[in-house]
């Protein structure tokens, strides 16, 4: 490396990894950067085509994933990587294949915290990424969506961390608290294995919601519960059987049988291409019940009966609408 | 209220030499006495100035008459060990930090000078696992709580002095969970860690973990010796680092062991003298630990400097083969040969034009 290459460095090195840096994942400040100011003076540059950005754009990228130049929550939430690795290749899946559609946005607020709770099918958690996306891409605040998981998912190896650097914790009320006190937009699936393992023939039906803690949480800390019910996600791997001495063996909560899979192999990986619907309901505001109404706990199991009717009714109200699965 | 005469345990030490490097510099303290059971090395001994060295084993039942001799009002506990081969195996680590603790806090508790507490734990006693919450606040009921080591002898050191605690209300006590130390001098098995030319990653796994420079460690330790501050408080730097992320700014490569293979690395690494890493701190490679450290900068008024601050600090002069400057070097050599092939390319069509 001659030392004139190392010139254009000049701007850079004020920022080694400062943390008061800002980080708007949106639009990395460092992606426009230097050459192009080095090279202005010059007086006949042709205006850098759109390859060549996009280029400039990549190599900054690797470069901060390299040096390690970014920065990360207490929860671990890295939204350079989520916005630039983890969520692209998900969008033409819900573009193109489940052609999701989205109702209700308005009842998500642009600012501070929000619980949004969902019911959860399909075998392969893929209703929670297509609601993440749903809020990133179509909310007009593009807010990120914090998802609770269960231990399972932080104990399994690759499968850990990837669902921490996508902004995703444990369900557990320490954590939805802290997330929702500090303004954070909170999902969770109140439902869990029970929602997601279930059979095909009890789709659309709820299963029990926990013990409440959601509403708990949110009460706790003032925080709107909003209602969301998803249509389409039963339909994508039609779970007919459940193999339960595998499962209890390999330690996972069920072993699914599809109509495709395992009799195709990884083949039978490809969910079906069913139409979706993802309708945020209104608000529960829960700021006027105050913080000590999660110690009362028939308010909260009626509050949590409320959310579950809520979602199940416009589940139905959903499915009489759809003229099909498919379309 | 500050204090008169001031005990270090622990003082040949690292931390507890620096401690009481700071607390002789500070004219209102009379004394500063400093025990262990070796003595400090030379350059050390220069540094304690004033301090008062007193040889001797806090197994032992002497330290009780050193504490009632010289009317010691503060104790600074800081010899609890967390690497067996400083201590001389794991036995005699357990015999220094479990009996050494019980004997000095039956001092203490006989000793009616006896004014202050300060201890140093671990925030190693919270465990690692992934069914905890993502940050861990002073009272918490850890999931698992650690079976082996250093970090359970920090519950149990943390077990006799919540007794003492009990007994000696009129005792003002300070119990300070430190996360991982790190900063330009110390020497822990992390800073070995990071320190290898290749880092071993539990493949599939990259956590978060929490740091606290050495110099804010020792400042906190400052601040509870010579103010009031009692309760337990969590010691660290605001915010995290993924293991990975650290690993590369520190400029090294990091080789991923897959999990079932992992012990048996770590005890090659063992083995040759490379890295002490005990079974607790592979937990905690997996699925790492954070702290919440705000109780101590509300109580405190004051915080140790965030995580990637600690770290960089500690970074500065040991990057390895991989330095920001490549990148950044070569990432700019493609831009401006792009550049510059834009402009040859546009004169050379202007040329044509004229």
């Amino acid at each position: 490396m001659s030392d004139t290459n190392v010139i254009p460095l000049e701007p850079r090195d004020a920022r080694p990894g400062r943390k008061s840096a800002p980080r708007k994942p949106a639009t990395p400040p460092a992606t426009e950067r230097p050459a192009k100011p080095q090279a202005a003076p010059e007086p006949d540059v042709a205006p850098p085509s759109d390859w060549e950005r996009k280029l400039a754009g990549g190599m900054a990228f690797l470069r901060r994933r390299l040096t390690g130049d970014y920065e990360v929550d207490d929860f671990g939430f890295d939204p350079d990587l989520t916005d630039h690795v983890l969520l692209p290749p998900l969008r033409p899946l819900y573009e193109k294949w489940f052609r999701v559609e989205t109702r209700g946005l308005e009842n998500i607020p642009d600012t501070g915290g929000a619980l949004v709770v969902a019911n959860h099918s399909g075998t392969i958690p893929l209703d929670a990424l297509m609601t993440s996306l749903a809020l990133l891409d179509h909310h007009p605040a593009h807010r990120h969506l914090r998802l609770l998981g269960a231990d399972l998912v932080f104990s399994l190896p690759v499968v850990a961390p990837l669902a921490r650097k996508s902004g995703n914790t444990l369900a557990c009320n320490a954590d939805a608290e802290r997330l929702l006190s500090s303004g954070e937009l909170v999902g969770v699936f109140p439902e869990g294995f029970k929602g997601i393992g279930k059979p095909f023939s009890e789709r659309y039906k709820l299963q029990r919601f926990g013990r409440g803690g959601f509403v708990s949480a949110a009460l706790r800390t003032g925080t709107p519960i909003i209602p969301c019910s998803i249509i389409g996600a039963e339909e994508i791997y039609p779970m007919i059987a459940n193999i339960k001495t595998l499962a209890r063996l390999a330690g996972v909560p069920y072993a699914p049988v599809t109509p495709f899979f395992p009799l195709l192999g990884p083949l039978g990986l490809i969910p079906l291409p069913s139409k979706w619907i993802i309708e945020f309901g209104e608000p529960i505001e829960t700021a006027d019940l105050g913080s000590a109404a999660a110690e009362d706990p028939m308010l909260v199991f009626n509050l949590t009966d409320q959310v579950r009717e809520t979602i199940q009714s416009t589940l139905y109200t959903l499915l009489m609408q759809r003229r099909s699965v498919f379309f | 209220m500050s204090p008169r005469v001031v005990l270090v345990t622990g003082v040949s030490r690292y931390l507890g030499s620096r401690l009481a490097a700071e607390l002789q510099a500070d004219p209102t303290i009379e004394r500063v006495i400093g025990v262990d059971t070796v003595a400090p090395r030379d350059e050390v001994m220069t540094q304690l100035g004033r301090t008062e060295f007193v040889r001797a084993d806090i197994r032992n039942p002497l330290i009780a008459k050193v504490i009632a001799q010289a009317e010691v009002d503060t104790v600074v506990h800081m010899n609890v060990i967390a690497t067996p081969l400083g201590a001389g195996g794991r036995t005699a680590m357990k015999e220094i930090n479990v009996i050494g603790t019980m004997q000095l806090l039956a001092a203490c508790q006989k000793a009616p000078s006896m004014r202050k507490l300060v201890v140093k734990s671990t925030t190693a006693i919270y465990g690692s696992s992934p069914r905890d919450p993502a940050l861990f606040t002073e009272d918490v009921e850890p999931r698992s709580l650690p079976k082996s080591g250093y970090a359970k002898d920090a519950v149990e050191v943390e077990g006799y002095v919540r007794g003492f605690g009990r007994r000696r209300p009129d005792v003002t006590l300070s119990l300070l969970r430190f996360t991982n130390f790190v900063g330009p001098t110390i020497e822990t098995p992390l800073t070995r860690y990071f320190s290898l030319p290749v880092v071993p990653t539990v493949l599939g796994f990259d956590p978060r973990i929490q740091l606290c420079h050495e110099d804010d460690g020792i400042e906190t330790l400052r601040r509870c010796v010579t103010e009031e501050h009692p309760g337990i408080f969590n010691v660290g730097g605001s915010g995290v680092l993924l293991l990975s992320q650290a690993i590369r700014r520190v400029g090294r490569p990091s080789f991923p062991v897959p999990s079932p293979a992992v012990s048996v690395v770590a005890r090659l690494f063992r083995r040759a003298g490379l890295v002490d890493f005990s079974p607790e701190q592979m937990r905690y490679l997996e699925h790492g630990r954070v702290a919440d450290v705000s109780r101590l900068r509300r109580d405190l008024g004051w915080g140790p400097r965030p995580t990637v601050d600690a770290f960089d600090d500690f970074a500065r002069d040991r990057a390895g083969l991989l330095k920001a400057e490549r990148f950044g070097a070569v990432e700019d050599a493609v831009l401006t040969r792009l550049a510059g092939r834009r402009t040859t390319s546009s004169a050379t069509s202007g040329a044509v034009g004229v």
